[in-house]
């Protein structure tokens, strides 16, 4: 489904992400795991072009998406991002109204039909549990939700573009336990149906959630993929001694 | 022995009381102003003094035809300030955001333009609208001459509030394959609508204040004008001609005045809440009026 | 990045078009400065050319109509309200934002600020007018009409305690905390503090506020023209009346022809040039605070 081929990531001189290349299976949860700053994010930025917002950043290597390099012309940036939706570390809804958080990306993309909005907005609230929690209140504001319900309803405004893919920057970090625990059993629940990378720093979750797993180290100043594979194998058996380090806790 | 640096307390004591009379001597004298205009001018306020228009030179009838005159260049000040100060603010905070070569010589001519006296561009809107471009002495040349003169200060306050507006909403939109112009007109702006409001109650504020620019761009006619090409008078251009030009006009220029005053207060007020509730003060006004 | 659907190819062929709509707004402002020096080197370009600089310092008086150009007595003027307006309001203005920072409890200092943005918003005419009906009969029993230099000064000196009180607000709110801090630990007092601490911290943006003050007072034209006088000539002494460079455009373009025209214009150039240095001088320096 995703998959990269030396990719690095260069912010001017610096260098976040070198000869980065893993592959992704179609419906699978792959968590990407490390200890801060080695590239992990800069990494997931440039899989849906996010990169491109920053000037000075660079990009070299390959990347497809569904068969598709990002960089070509088979796509333009934002239908990449349609297809590939990107859920942030802290909870960002637009300041407007929980409908229209969802339904502005819709009609961008060219859904215009009332009816037909609103039974996306339905769908989507149901699939992240928050339909029963704010079907009274669609007009009301987004920002009057707590940080739980806000990052659900990122991951709703995400889904409602039917997307094949969804990037998630460690999108419980910045919740407390309950509502984490909610976001991820939701994570867990969109499993198949989509394709999910998520960066997470809790080697847990990472247990809990994922089928496949990568683990960025810093290597000479940049991040780089030291180890990956199905994650049952990498958790019980790694073969690189900084990962095993750092997956059994003594380190990083 | 003593330290060197501890003042002794007699020192302290005088500073203390020059500083407070020096404020005090700051707010005694607004208070002055304000209280003398108003008096002075109080007996001339009356509804009819608004509606009626301009007779006898001004000393008798209403200001009616001024108030028109004035509203009139405004319209035309901000027909054109607005559009072009929010064009130019997005251009500086969305595509020149690492402070090019180009962003940064829009911003010093910007701030170059903001310091000209306003006499000067009187001069300018002269030559300029009224001779080079034709339009002779109207509410047209006035009009376009103040709009010159509002663009910095409009831009300034557009942009900060533009930029006061989180990245993350940005970063959200583009994630969701959102166009910079659906970010920009259905995201960004909507959220900075405090401070844009700001902005645009600031212009306004500077352009009614102006005196100098229109005494030869928009003219001196008291007439009610009948289209953006007439010659008009504005309310400020108005309290110098009864206080200067018109023997006995004093009283009539102090009611001119306490309108004005009244209209700016009530702008200037707005102009504050509505920062404030972006959480940033208004920019010192430097260049307030002339 | 060739757009495969309709939908797209609108939203790719929008963004562009933004981009080609603002960046030229920018340019139609930038150059808004650009054309105003342009037009006055345009217009007095002939005075320049037939009479030349020389003349404006020389000539023995000002007396358009029979051909007598001395600028010098208007320089003057604006020299002398200019560097008096300042004397007066520098203190003022800083002592003002001085005591908001230091001297006075929490909600006088909120006010005192509203009032001093207040008094900034006053349009220069009612200042003007204010002097003319209230300043001036008080000031004639010292000498000549009242309409004098010293009118035309104090009423100036108030005009511009305000941008120096701002900018010197600005500048002292944002001395960092732990100096102030320093200070008090070591046993100074409050005077001491602002003298030796606060001010000297300050100093960048209160020289600012000093520069953007004297731009204003440099460029004041109703107020004066109100209340100086008029009168073309060097003031004898400070109850004088005598014109500013503003105020003789203001009163003799009504009715200027050809060359007189064309030494206004003349006039408004050095003004404008002189207010630019300053402004790209502190562009330059760096204290600039906004944007």
């Amino acid at each position: 489904m995703i998959h990269t081929v030396s990719l690095s990531v260069h912010y001017g001189t610096f260098t976040a992400v070198r000869n980065a290349s893993l592959i992704v299976r179609q419906g699978s949860i792959t968590a990407i795991v490390g200890p801060s700053g080695c590239g992990k994010s800069s990494f997931l930025n440039a899989l849906n072009r996010m990169t491109d917002l920053i000037p000075s950043a660079r990009i070299t290597g390959k990347v497809s998406i569904d068969c598709c390099d990002i960089h070509d012309n088979c796509r333009s940036a934002a239908e990449l991002r349609r297809c590939v939706g990107m859920i942030f570390q802290k909870p960002n809804p637009f300041p407007m109204s929980i409908r229209r958080n969802i339904q502005l990306a819709l009609r961008e993309h060219g859904t215009r039909d009332r009816t037909e909005l609103d039974a996306i907005t339905e769908r989507v609230l149901r699939d992240v549990g928050l339909w029963d929690e704010v079907k009274d209140r669609l007009d009301s504001s987004a920002l009057q939700l707590s940080g739980g319900q806000q990052q659900r309803l990122c991951i709703a405004r995400a889904l409602a573009l039917q997307p094949q893919v969804l990037l998630m920057d460690e999108p419980c970090s910045a919740l407390d336990p309950i509502a984490s625990a909610k976001v991820e059993s939701l994570i867990n629940n969109l499993r198949s149906r989509y394709t999910i990378v998520i960066v997470t720093h809790n080697l847990a979750q990472a247990r809990r959630l994922a089928d496949d797993i990568a683990v960025f180290w810093i290597a000479d100043g940049a991040g780089e993929i030291i180890e990956q594979g199905a994650a049952a194998d990498i958790f019980d058996a790694p073969s690189h001694p900084t990962a095993a380090a750092y997956l059994a806790g003594t380190q990083g | 022995m003593r330290s060197p640096v501890i003042s002794p307390a007699w020192k302290e004591r005088v500073a203390s009381v020059a500083i407070w009379v020096s404020a005090s001597l700051i707010v005694g004298v607004l208070a002055w102003i304000l209280i003398d205009i108003f008096m002075k001018g109080f007996s001339q306020l009356s509804i009819s003094f608004l509606r009626d228009e301009v007779e006898d030179a001004g000393r008798g009838g209403g200001i009616a035809s001024i108030i028109a005159s004035t509203l009139a260049i405004l319209t035309v000040t901000l027909s054109v300030a607005v559009p072009l100060s929010l064009a130019t603010a997005i251009a500086l905070t969305e595509y020149t955001r690492d402070l090019t070569r180009g962003g940064r010589f829009v911003r010093r001519s910007l701030d170059v333009l903001a310091a000209v006296p306003s006499i000067v561009f009187g001069l300018f809107g002269n030559a300029f609208f009224c001779i080079a471009l034709g339009m002779g002495y109207s509410i047209l040349a006035g009009g376009l001459t103040l709009a010159c003169m509002a663009l910095p200060i409009m831009i300034r306050t557009t942009e900060q509030a533009i930029r006061s507006v989180p990245d993350e909403y940005r970063f959200a939109a583009a994630a969701l394959g959102l166009s910079r112009t659906t970010t920009m007109f259905r995201v960004v702006l909507p959220a900075a609508t405090p401070g844009l409001a700001a902005g645009l109650v600031l212009g306004i504020g500077r352009a009614l204040a102006e005196t100098a620019a229109l005494l030869f761009t928009s003219g001196y006619v008291t007439r009610m004008p009948e289209s953006l090409s007439d010659s008009g008078r504005a309310l400020s251009v108005h309290i110098y001609d009864m206080a200067m030009n018109v023997p006995g006009g004093n009283t009539r220029a102090c009611a001119t005045a306490t309108v004005l005053v009244l209209l700016l207060l009530f702008i200037n007020g707005a102009a504050v809440m509505l920062m404030r509730s972006v959480g940033r003060h208004v920019p010192p006004t430097r260049s307030g009026s002339v | 990045m060739t757009p495969s659907s309709p939908n797209t190819l609108f939203r790719f062929h929008i963004d562009r078009w933004l981009t080609l709509i603002t960046r030229g707004a920018a340019i139609i402002s930038a150059a808004v400065v650009l054309l105003v020096v342009a037009f006055l080197a345009m217009e007095s370009w002939p005075a320049l050319r037939d009479i030349g600089l020389r003349r404006f310092l020389t000539d023995e008086s000002w007396h358009p109509l029979s051909g007598s150009f001395n600028l010098v007595p208007m320089i003057t003027g604006t020299a002398l309200t200019t560097t008096g307006a300042l004397l007066i309001a520098v203190p003022l203005g800083i002592s003002s934002a001085v005591f908001g920072q230091f001297y006075a409890p929490p909600w006088m200092a909120v006010w005192h600020r509203r009032l001093v943005e207040l008094l900034a918003g006053i349009p220069s005419v009612v200042f003007g007018l204010w002097g003319l009906v209230v300043l001036v009969p008080l000031l004639a029993p010292l000498g000549g009409s009242g309409q004098s230099l010293l009118a035309a000064t104090l009423v100036l000196s108030l005009m511009i305690v305000p941008t120096i009180a701002l900018t010197s607000h600005s500048a002292l709110s944002s001395v960092p905390h732990e100096l102030i801090a320093g200070g008090a630990a070591l046993g100074l007092q409050r005077w001491a503090i602002v003298w030796r601490i606060a001010l000297p911290a300050g100093k960048a943006g209160i020289k600012t506020g000093l520069l953007l003050a004297t731009c204003r007072a440099l460029g004041e034209t109703m107020a004066v023209l109100m209340l100086a006088g008029n009168v073309p000539r060097m003031p004898d002494s400070v109850v004088s009346p005598i014109r500013t460079l503003t105020a003789n455009i203001a009163l003799e373009m009504g009715y200027a022809t050809s060359e007189h025209r064309a030494i206004l214009f003349v006039s408004g150039l050095v003004l404008l040039s002189v207010v630019s240095l300053f402004v790209l001088v502190i562009d330059f320096v760096g204290g600039w605070k906004n944007a």
